[in-house]
Parts: structure tokens; C-alpha cells; sequence
């Protein structure tokens, strides 16, 4: 496929890995913030073309991931509720509540529908008016052009059955608590570049200025991932802390205005927690006033629970980057995509699911 | 889930600017999209495709400079090898 394939191209990146090895004089902690990224560094073996001054940290861009486990408890709740069609992206299905997750819910009679796109949903709702649908609007700031314009098309047409969870989270408070952290090891960044298709990057000078690390916007082919390496080891090498763009064919300064304009309208930024990581102040995204009647919590009224996540998972050190996911105890052998103790072993982002696909030592767990 | 794709748009329909879908081919599979987000975008245009939402138009031009900037340091390096 035109733009995806000539990306994949294996001499033109060993020929960057080159030229990477050539400007490397120093050791440097690079994050990739998106789990996209991850994913695709791990499948294609990016990190091990680099040189090894250069560790690649993963970071906490998998949305599913950091859904905090009080929402997923609500998801369930309203999910297995008898009128209601609860309809979310597939990656939500399998990621473990306190005690069950979709998928069960699903087994036992609850109708949960996998959809591709958040207008789905308001069709659905529009094809049965006696029963209610459900949204699970999770994702980062690349999702919410979706789940906005369904909220606007909702209210436009007065599906009054239609209404969503919103577990929305965004990128640039989740840097800002990561460089803040007394355990940060990171030196620069890849930021997300799906992300900043919708949101541009003019957050990201402030954030360069105030923590003098670089960040580069970076797409997700291999060539575009080694690429933003180059250019990020580039700026330390030189002793510079900029912001570039290194996915320039689809991500433009200003981002895409129309979509954040409907943003503005449907969303207001509220406090968010995140899953392994904890509150974040002003990182995620709750519905204004005006659409307050599409807000599935208040609508089935669910109750705010207080739950503790399994000890056994150490998800929260490997979203925050502190540790890599074969170094948990529990990985591939407690922990396991069939039986997952923690959300990043079953998302189509999470660290963990990556590591374990790709990367698993037979011998390594075993000896666990 | 930030998982989103090129792909190129092989019709429009709709005026409404905030109603407008194109079907989009993905190296021969066609899918709807929403096209709101990117006015700009007419039919033959490369757009970057997220939960059947065009999110971006893709610049070919810029596209192409990671290729030039790799022939560039290909040409550096075969110089460096000659030698003064």
C-alpha cells in the first residue's frame, strides 16, 4: 500500500540505523510515548538495529491500558444491565475488571458489540429505539474527533437512546507528570504522531522549554520510528532541546482545526485517573454541560467504587517506563493473554502483549 | 488504538460539510469515512484514516523527503569513502 509499504523498506533502515551508529557518541534514554510505536519497534526488531548507547523506554500511550479499573467496573455494570446494548472498540473486551470482564459479561447474556467506529453506535441506536445504547468512548486525543461528532450527530438528531462512558485521556499532561517524576530517566521524546494529526504541536514548545528535553513528532513505520530516533539523538548529541517534526505528510503545526473545534465543543478537560499511574490534573476529557444528557454515568447512575488492583501487576512501572515487560515476575507465566493480570498483556498497544508475541523467551519463562 | 491508515479517496457524497463521507480504498479494500474533519480533500487525495475518520490529508511532497534526506547521506558517505 502506497505510504505504508516504501516505510518498511529494510535496507533504506539499516541504512538510518547506520547513520545512527555514525552520530552516537553517548548513552541517551529515548520514550516512545505511543504504544503503537512500541508495538511496532517491537515487531519489526527497531531496537535492535540501534547502537546500544540507545535504550528505547516505552511509554504510557495505550489508552486501553490506562483506562482506570473503577471504569471498566462501570462498563461492566452497565454492559450486563438487560436493555442495553453496550457497544465499544475490540481491544476493551478482554481487559480484566476487579472480577470479570466484556467478553464474560457477553458470554452471560449481556449484548456487547464490537464497533469499528463511533457512529456505529448511533445507528444502532437509531435501528432500535427501545433499547439503550452504550458508547465506550475510550482513546487519546486521535479518538476524540470520532466520539465528538457522534455525541454532535446524537444530539443533532435527537437519538436520546445514545449515550457514552468517556474515559477519554490526553498526551501532553501524561509528559508533563512522567519529566516531573524525581524517577525520570527519560532525555527525550517520540511523540505520538496519530496525536498530532488532531492536535498539532504547539503544546509541546512549552513543555521543551520548561524540561529542556527534545521532542520529536514521530510517525509508525520503521522508517519514520528510526528516523525520529536519528533526529532526537541528533538534538542531544548537539546539546539541543527543540520540537521537530519528523512526520511532516501528516501532521501540520496548527493540527487539524475543524476537529478541534468540535472538540472544544463536546469536551471540557477534567482530572483524570489513570490506570497504574493515578490522577493526572487536567489529562483527560469529560462532556461540557450542554451535552450532559449523553453521559452514560449519570444516566444508569453507576456507583463509584474503590477497588485494588491485583499486586501481582506491575503494569503501572512498565506504563511509566521503569521497568521492561519480561522483567515482571508474573509475565508469561501468571500473566498471559489468556489469562491476563493487567490490561497492557491483552491490548492491541500494551507493552506487554507486544513483548509477549513477539519477544517471549521459552527458556526465560521457564526458569521463572 | 491510535492505529490509523493511509488510504485513497474514490468518491465523495454529501454537502453537508459536517455529514461528508468518501469511500476510501485501502490497497483495494473500500471503506467509508467521514470526511468532515478535512475539507480540503477531493477524490484522488491520500488521507491518513482513523475509526472511519479522515483525520488528515497526507502531503505528498513531504512524504517524499525522508527518501531524498537518505540518498543525500548515501552520496555523503560514497564521497567520504574516496577519500581527499
Amino acid at each position: 500500500m502506497k505510504f505504508l509499504d516504501e516505510y518498511r523498506d529494510a535496507g533504506l533502515a539499516e541504512q538510518l540505523a547506520r547513520e545512527l551508529h555514525r552520530v552516537t557518541t553517548r548513552p541517551w534514554k529515548i520514550m516512545e510515548v505511543c504504544g503503537g510505536q512500541t508495538h511496532a519497534i517491537v515487531k519489526y526488531g527497531i531496537d535492535e538495529l540501534l547502537p546500544k548507547e540507545i535504550t528505547l523506554i516505552h511509554g504510557p500511550g495505550c489508552p486501553v491500558c490506562v483506562t482506570p479499573l473503577e471504569m471498566i467496573d462501570k462498563a461492566l455494570e452497565i454492559a450486563a444491565r438487560p436493555n442495553v446494548i453496550f457497544t465499544s472498540f475490540g481491544d476493551m473486551l478482554r481487559v480484566p475488571g476487579s472480577t470479570t470482564d466484556l467478553l464474560s459479561v457477553k458470554a452471560k447474556g449481556g449484548d456487547v458489540r464490537i464497533v469499528y467506529s463511533p457512529l456505529d453506535a448511533v445507528k444502532l441506536a437509531e435501528q432500535n429505539p427501545a433499547k439503550e445504547i452504550v458508547f465506550f468512548g475510550v482513546g487519546f486525543e486521535t479518538t476524540t474527533p470520532a466520539t465528538a461528532m457522534a455525541i454532535y450527530q446524537a444530539a443533532l438528531k435527537k437519538v436520546g437512546n445514545f449515550s457514552m462512558l468517556i474515559s477519554h485521556v490526553l498526551v501532553p499532561p501524561a509528559i508533563e507528570a512522567l519529566m516531573s517524576s524525581p524517577n525520570c530517566r527519560v532525555q527525550g521524546f517520540l511523540a505520538a504522531g496519530h496525536v498530532c494529526t488532531v492536535m498539532g504541536f504547539e503544546e509541546y514548545f512549552l513543555l521543551v522549554k520548561k524540561y529542556r528535553v527534545p521532542i520529536v513528532v514521530t510517525g509508525f513505520e520503521p522508517l519514520d520510528i528510526l528516523q525520529g530516533v536519528l533526529m532526537t539523538v541528533q538534538q542531544l548529541e548537539s546539546g539541543r532541546a527543540e520540537v521537530e517534526n519528523q512526520y511532516a505528510r501528516a501532521v501540520r503545526r496548527e493540527g487539524n482545526q475543524p476537529a478541534q473545534e468540535l472538540i472544544k465543543k463536546i469536551f471540557k478537560v477534567v482530572p483524570r485517573k489513570w490506570r497504574g499511574i493515578g490522577e493526572i490534573p487536567q489529562s483527560g476529557l469529560g462532556l461540557n454541560d450542554e451535552y450532559a444528557a449523553f453521559d452514560a454515568e449519570k444516566k444508569f447512575g453507576v456507583a463509584e467504587s474503590h477497588v485494588e488492583e491485583s499486586s501481582e501487576c506491575l503494569s503501572g512501572l512498565v506504563l511509566q517506563g521503569q521497568i521492561k515487560p519480561h522483567e515482571c515476575p508474573a509475565f508469561g507465566v501468571k500473566c498471559t493473554p489468556e489469562r491476563p493480570l493487567g490490561a497492557p498483556m491483552v491490548s492491541g498497544e500494551g507493552a506487554c502483549a507486544a513483548y509477549y508475541r513477539y519477544r517471549r523467551q521459552p527458556d526465560a519463562v521457564a526458569a521463572k | 488504538m491510535c492505529l490509523a491508515i493511509p488510504g485513497k479517496i474514490e468518491s465523495v457524497t454529501g454537502d453537508d460539510p459536517l455529514s461528508r463521507m468518501g469511500k476510501i480504498n485501502f490497497g483495494g479494500i473500500l471503506k467509508e469515512a467521514c470526511l468532515a474533519y478535512v475539507p480540503e480533500a477531493k477524490v484522488g487525495d491520500y488521507v491518513i484514516v482513523h475509526v472511519g475518520f479522515a483525520l488528515s490529508r497526507v502531503d505528498e511532497d513531504e512524504a517524499q523527503k525522508v527518501f531524498e534526506y537518505l540518498k543525500q547521506i548515501e552520496e555523503l558517505g560514497e564521497l567520504e569513502e574516496a577519500g581527499p
